[in-house]
């Protein structure tokens, strides 16, 4: 695999593969109860600073929670909504793409006039005010990202159909008299596809992003679900007490929304089949 | 070479078109040329002669900024250019095939040859997969490539230009279809596999019997290959005729500055030269009077 000689995929594919791992096995992983709260354990340092106590290795917070077991938890949310948000997003905005770069005329003008207007919206301000209507929970949060989300899709999948579209060799399979669904996903469509998949990890980072404000905001899962975006908004209150509280959940996305970046860098790179030798 | 007493296989007639993107300035100007049955004819003139438009009115692919005026394209006892979409694509791939111009863009380069080869096969010619990909293993054979087993395998960026231009060919052939075009087959390519190339499709339409359009700018290349030639200029038909007779006695001036734009090896001091001006004066006055006189025509 040609995939694996990239250490940018190496490296950015193992760190979100080990975070999937540890998402779908946090209750065996965590070592406390994300939940428990213990006013006489609260806001103990990380383990090697005074004061610290075993068993709570990155500390606890305000209510006495451990910090490492909610981070782990949080991890839940974050991926959900990046793989789920993400995929939808893609999925809808890829096939308007794919429909608005090959048919061109009519469809193009309503699909790109729709995205036009659309990317106009303030993103943040559009997903808050969604959520304001829809109401708060998973499913809004991921409804408000794939919403602000298909327009970047549609757009790069648009341009990039439109330009595989005047290649000669679609030409040619024009000549052999294939129909236009058939050359639309035979011929094109895996021309498109590893711009597609850079893109969309790219966009996996940015909804893990997005995940975060909106909980930072309490507009995302309910507060008994730990989040990383929650976390770093109670965090924020007690930060001269504990800068632990704020500094883990962060590091946390900073790591993965990185991790996202890279990923789609080295696939972009390693996908493309002219440049792969 | 005499010319076919039978029907041919390919007639076209008074073929028009103009390009809107250029106030309706004419590209083709009434061509008629007939294909006859295993014939191979050949299809010259510099760029924007028109050659290429022709080749792609009888492909149906036709680009947005041109329109065909007028005239026929007679395959079979039927006019392609009336031919609904669905109707055209019926007879593209199973009696027409196409032998595109440049062997690196003409192959979709992010699928293996097995799949382009077999794709045409499939579905134009109905074989099953596996049938599909034997041919598609013979057809490589036919066209003396030594390892089919790892070119099938290959994407196109893995192999040389000849070589894909060996398996366009192999595609188009493989199709069995009644009339190739070969738009400039060997343009893209060096001198010595251009040879090569030649001979292979003179080969293989020897072997099946097909009927070849050939489009070329290059007079050399056609005399090895065609029949019959048509010299266009400004898409308009300047000389038409067997071969050997229209390249040793070219009866009008622009086919005589063609050839002697020609580079000849064997005379590195002579050839390469332009087109004299008077020539082509003449040729404008030429086609101004026949744009005049077929717009009477068309009043009256």
């Amino acid at each position: 695999m040609r995939l694996i000689s990239d250490p940018k995929v190496v490296v950015a594919g193992g760190f979100i593969l080990f975070l999937i791992v540890v998402a779908i096995f946090a209750p065996l992983i965590a070592p406390q109860d994300p939940l428990a709260q213990n006013l006489l354990t609260a806001t103990l340092p990380p383990i090697g600073f005074p004061d610290a106590e075993p068993g709570f290795l990155l500390g606890t917070d305000g209510l006495g929670r451990d910090v490492l077991s909610r981070v782990i938890f949080g991890s839940r949310v974050s991926l959900t909504v990046a793989f789920v948000a993400a995929g939808l997003a893609c999925l809808i905005g890829s096939i308007l793409g794919l429909l608005a770069g090959y048919l061109g005329t009519f469809a193009d003008t309503v699909i790109s006039r729709l995205v036009d207007v659309w990317m106009a919206f303030p993103p943040v301000l559009l997903s808050i005010l969604l959520i304001a209507v829809i109401g708060t929970g998973l499913h809004s949060v991921i409804i408000a990202i794939v919403v602000i989300d298909w327009t970047r899709f549609c757009r790069v999948v648009r341009t990039e159909t439109m330009s595989q579209a005047q290649m000669d060799y679609v030409t040619a399979a024009q000549a052999v008299g294939f129909s236009r669904p058939a050359i639309l996903f035979r011929e094109i469509l895996p021309n498109v596809v590893p711009v597609l998949i850079a893109l969309l990890t790219l966009e996996m980072g940015i909804a893990v992003v997005v995940e975060a404000i909106l909980s930072f905001v309490g507009l995302s899962v309910s507060s008994d679900t730990p989040t990383w975006g929650g976390m770093i908004a109670e965090g924020r209150q007690i930060v001269h007490e504990g800068w632990w509280v704020l500094a883990a959940p962060l590091a946390a996305l900073f790591a993965t929304v990185v991790a996202f970046n890279q990923l789609g860098d080295g696939l972009a790179r390693s996908l493309d089949p002219v440049l792969r030798r | 070479m005499t010319a076919p007493k039978t029907m041919p296989r390919l007639a076209i007639e008074d073929l028009s078109a103009i390009s809107l993107r250029d106030g309706n300035r004419p590209i083709l100007r009434r061509v008629s040329l007939d294909v006859g049955l295993g014939e191979v004819h050949g299809l010259v003139g510099e760029s924007g002669a028109g050659k290429s438009t022709i080749a792609k009115a009888i492909l149906g692919i036709i680009p947005s900024q041109v329109r065909i005026a007028g005239g026929k394209i007679g395959f079979e006892g039927r006019d392609l250019l009336t031919l609904s979409g669905s109707a055209l694509r019926a007879v593209l791939g199973r009696d027409i095939a196409l032998v595109p111009q440049d062997p690196t863009t003409a192959l979709n380069p992010s699928r293996r040859i097995d799949a382009q080869m077999t794709d045409g096969l499939r579905l134009k010619r109905g074989l099953s997969a596996k049938e599909a990909r034997l041919r598609a293993h013979s057809l490589l054979e036919e066209v003396q490539i030594r390892d089919p087993d790892r070119v099938l395998a290959s994407y196109p960026h893995q192999l040389s230009g000849g070589m894909r231009q060996r398996v366009l060919i192999a595609a188009a052939f493989g199709l069995e279809p009644k009339l190739v075009i070969a738009d400039e087959p060997t343009t893209a390519l060096d001198v010595t596999v251009q040879k090569q190339i030649l001979r292979l499709i003179r080969a293989l339409q020897e072997r099946h019997g097909t009927s070849v359009l050939f489009v070329s700018h290059d007079l050399g290349v056609v005399a090895k290959i065609c029949d019959r030639v048509t010299v266009l200029y400004m898409g308009k038909v300047v000389e038409q005729g067997a071969t050997a007779a229209v390249l040793a006695a070219p009866r009008h001036a622009y086919t005589k500055a063609l050839l002697a734009a020609n580079p000849r090896y064997d005379r590195p001091d002579t050839g390469l030269e332009p087109t004299p001006p008077e020539v082509i004066t003449a040729l404008r006055a030429e086609i101004a009077a026949f744009d005049a006189g077929s717009g009477e025509a068309r009043d009256g």
